[in-house]
């Protein structure tokens, strides 16, 4: 398993294609997430973390992960600082001989990221700065795992 | 201990992280300490239900002890994704 925190930029394409390889390897799934500009007022969006807790928290979930479905390896980078529209923010891979684990896996890997990975997200636009809110829904999708 | 502040909470406490000398028994009780000390604590930590805390780096809860803990760290609901 891999968890990159970083602050620099990744090529999701060339991640993926280093991660895909492996013997007896049949399904590769992964989701990238991007800076969203919402109604094209984005100037840019801040991610702050908690350096050491965030490495922490998310090797946690992936050990989750790997327990519960039947997993070859999987692989989390998530990025911090100044980021703008159109940008990664953060990649899961997972593999595994079947496609149902590596679905489930990468499912459940993006729901706790988004509440239980210690990074907090800052918009700023024309009007000023905010952070975003945490929404109930993300909370509640916890429930399903 | 290290008392450590992220996000809006660092902005209204005004410094990431400081030095705490405390004989607080649980992490309410730290709270209570500094909402007593200032304002800007005060402020902070108005409604608790909008905060999450972690005792050396693992997520708790309010009623957790602070014995043998060296970092306690307060922020908003986590945003990552």
């Amino acid at each position: 398993m891999a968890v990159v925190v970083q602050a620099e930029s990744f090529d999701a394409g060339a991640e993926l294609n280093a991660f895909s390889d492996g013997a007896g390897v049949g399904a590769v799934v992964s989701f990238t997430g991007v800076v969203r500009d919402t109604d094209g007022t984005l100037a840019v969006m801040e991610i702050e973390h908690y350096p050491g807790m965030t490495e922490r928290a998310i090797a946690g979930i992936v050990d989750d992960a790997m327990a519960r479905w039947a997993l070859m390896d999987a692989l989390v980078i998530h990025r911090h600082g100044t980021l703008l529209a159109g940008d990664p923010i953060m990649m899961v891979a997972t593999k595994s001989a079947h496609r149902a684990d590596a679905f489930a896996a990468a499912d459940f890997l993006m729901d706790y990221l988004k509440s239980r990975a210690p990074f907090w997200k800052k918009e700023t636009t024309a009007d000023g700065s905010a952070w975003v809110d945490a929404k109930d829904a993300d909370e509640d999708a916890l429930a399903r795992w | 201990m290290n008392v450590m502040y992220f996000a809006w909470v660092r902005e209204r406490i005004g410094v990431p992280s400081e030095e705490v000398t405390t004989g607080a028994v649980t992490v309410a009780d730290l709270v209570a300490e500094l909402s007593a000390r200032e304002e800007r604590y005060a402020a902070a930590f108005a409604d608790v239900t909008a905060l999450r805390v972690a005792v050396d780096q693992e997520l708790t809860t309010f009623d957790a002890p602070l014995a043998g803990a060296h970092e306690v760290a307060f922020f908003p609901p986590m945003t990552g994704g």
